[in-house]
């Protein structure tokens, strides 16, 4: 690919990213910052290439960092945006039981531990 | 194992690749509406795993022994970090990976310099400079995010932390880093790696010292600008190695990230070179923080009780202290109990409660805290002169009045909640100790404050307790 079309798709890029992200509700802030985050740990892939023709073992050790940082990226950044998320899909439950978890309400020392 | 299966390059890889990152979009996309972004992230992951999977068929692609030890490392931490994390640490643990995510450019770039050299041959400069750049970019991303982490994580002050002289020093380092850049292109025949080594600890330099001058209450917006560097950074990695699935996802976050900075940076009434430019808190604050002692009421979880429980309307203001004591669901217990006697409860949620926008509408969601019941700053400030008591709980400089009252002040022109105009307020909270921005709070000591001091959880549930038994 020439630098030309490898500018061309840039640019195109940068506009479908402003366009992508209009009006984003406050709620969703961290979760999608947190989304994007994960999606450039896709430079591990260039991890993957460099280790291929690395030329010494400083070479193939560096590889090997670049491959962990940004599995690290990818696998933790996908999974703490699900996490974050996950806490938003449980409100059809709390409309099931209304009041109901207000019933029996437990002492100031057994209120729940946190789950997180 | 097989390899070499695509060409790189080739139409096959192409296509995968193609189909990779318009999943990212789609995903991108998904994640902005509440009821599609958990799909979203998934789309987004699928996205990931195509693309993985297509470089590793690539031809030229060895080394299995490398490849599947970093993949295991890499996973293993990914994965226990991000079960292990709490939600209040959700903002730092974003820091984290994108420092790592820097990191994981800058070596790259190092491993392409290096195998430049070994080659002999002219580096020719449309890979040169984007590698050049995504050292630069990468390096001061990896450094910052750290700081950034260390700050959230208390591991340093988070107070500004200026040296005198600073804006030189940075100016020097960047001229510098540019220079040897400049200087790298210029003998591009005959590479010299001790330079190209000396912009890498430049760029660390420069990432540490941008970064450390800025208080904890910016960070959220300086997490989320280096998001957007390293997408840059990655974008122009993926130049350098012939890669459009590197371009196109590198640059998305790049843009993406860049509105999403400027949205945040808007939520809070500051702009991003301000941020960068400016310490959040200077010299007179830090005086009027540690300086006299101010008469302030303080009340038991009783008397709270009583306040709340013949009040019609009240409004809790969570924040980052309700966080920290994992009080939600505590908080809940108690609106519970006051609901089940009349009282109406909402809670108003400034957009950076917490420390990060969002931040604080995750932890309610987890308590169960109704949807609707969390209002929005600018819609709940013109009922607060309506409600009886507003209950604040572990939240601090999101409620000074001196931000709107005080030009002078430090966080001057910041957005609160107006717990102020309420009847009544009431703080709950550990200590007078100042809050994030490192000022104090005028809130603490008006007429119709009354201060309710210890850890949000405990204080909750005593107040829900002797809300019970009246």
């Amino acid at each position: 690919m020439d630098l030309i079309t490898e500018i061309t798709i840039l640019v195109l890029a940068a506009f479908v990213g402003f366009e992508v992200i209009s009006k984003v509700p406050t709620t969703l802030h961290t979760p999608l910052m947190s989304q994007t985050n994960a999606i450039h740990g896709i430079v591990m892939l260039g991890g993957l290439i460099v280790v291929g023709y690395a030329d010494d073992a400083l070479e193939e050790v560096i590889g090997v960092i670049a491959i962990a940082f940004g599995t690290i990226n990818i696998v933790g950044g996908f999974m703490v945006t699900d996490r974050m998320l996950g806490m938003f899909t449980r409100k059809p439950r709390e409309q099931q039981t209304p009041d109901g978890s207000s019933a029996s309400r437990p002492g100031p020392s057994r209120s729940e531990e946190g789950r997180g | 194992m097989v390899t070499g299966v695509l060409e790189p390059g080739g139409d096959a890889s192409t296509a995968l690749y193609i189909v990779s990152f318009s999943l990212f979009i789609f995903g991108v996309r998904r994640g902005t509406h509440p009821s599609t972004a958990k799909q979203g992230n998934l789309i987004a992951a699928v996205g990931m795993a195509i693309a993985v999977v297509t470089t590793l068929l690539l031809d030229g692609i060895g080394n299995w022994g490398l490849i599947v030890a970093g993949l295991v490392i890499g996973t293993a931490v990914g994965v226990v970090a991000s079960i292990r994390v709490q939600m209040t640490q959700m903002p730092q643990m974003v820091a984290l990976y994108n420092g790592v995510g820097g990191g994981a450019i800058a070596l790259i770039a190092w491993a392409e310099i290096r195998h430049g050299i070994a080659l002999g041959d002219e580096l020719p400069l449309d890979t040169l400079i984007p590698i050049l750049l995504s050292t630069v970019v990468g390096s001061i991303s990896f450094w910052g995010s750290n700081i950034a982490f260390a700050k959230l994580q208390d591991l340093i002050p988070t107070q500004p932390l200026a040296v005198p002289g600073q804006q030189v020093i940075n100016a020097l380092l960047l001229v510098g880093v540019v220079a040897a850049c400049v200087s790298l292109a210029i003998n591009n025949d005959d590479i010299s790696e001790p330079l190209f080594i000396g912009i890498l600890i430049a760029s660390a330099l420069l990432g540490n010292l941008v970064v450390l001058p800025i208080g904890g209450a910016d960070m959220p917006v300086v997490i989320s600008l280096l998001n957007a560097f390293t997408g840059l950074a990655a974008a122009s990695a993926g130049i350098a190695l012939d890669n459009v699935a590197l371009i196109v996802a590198g640059t998305l976050v790049g843009s993406s990230g860049t509105i999403l900075t400027l949205e945040m940076a808007t939520a809070m009434n500051r702009s991003v070179p301000n941020i960068l430019f400016a310490g959040f808190g200077g010299a007179p604050a830090a005086a009027a923080g540690g300086g006299e002692e101010r008469p302030h009421t303080s009340i038991g979880a009783q008397d709270a009780a009583i306040k709340l429980a013949y009040a019609d309307s009240v409004v809790i203001v969570p924040g980052y202290g309700l966080a920290v004591a994992q009080a939600q669901h505590a908080v809940k217990e108690l609106a519970d109990e006051l609901e089940k006697r009349g009282v109406s409860v909402n809670y108003a949620i400034h957009p950076v409660a917490g420390r990060m926008p969002g931040h604080m509408n995750v932890l309610l969601a987890e308590a169960d805290v109704p949807y609707e019941k969390l209002r929005e700053m600018e819609d709940i400030n013109p009922e607060l002169p309506r409600t009886d008591v507003a209950v604040v709980i572990g939240a601090n400089d999101v409620t000074n009045p001196a931000a709107k009252n005080d030009p002078d002040s430090p966080i001057a022109g910041m957005p609160i909640i107006e717990v102020h105009e309420a009847r009544q307020v009431i703080v709950i909270k550990r200590s007078m100790s100042p809050g994030f921005a490192g000022i104090d709070n005028d809130l603490f000591y008006l007429d119709n404050t009354d201060m309710l001091f210890g850890d949000a959880k405990q204080a909750a549930a005593d107040i829900a307790s002797e809300v019970g038994d009246l």
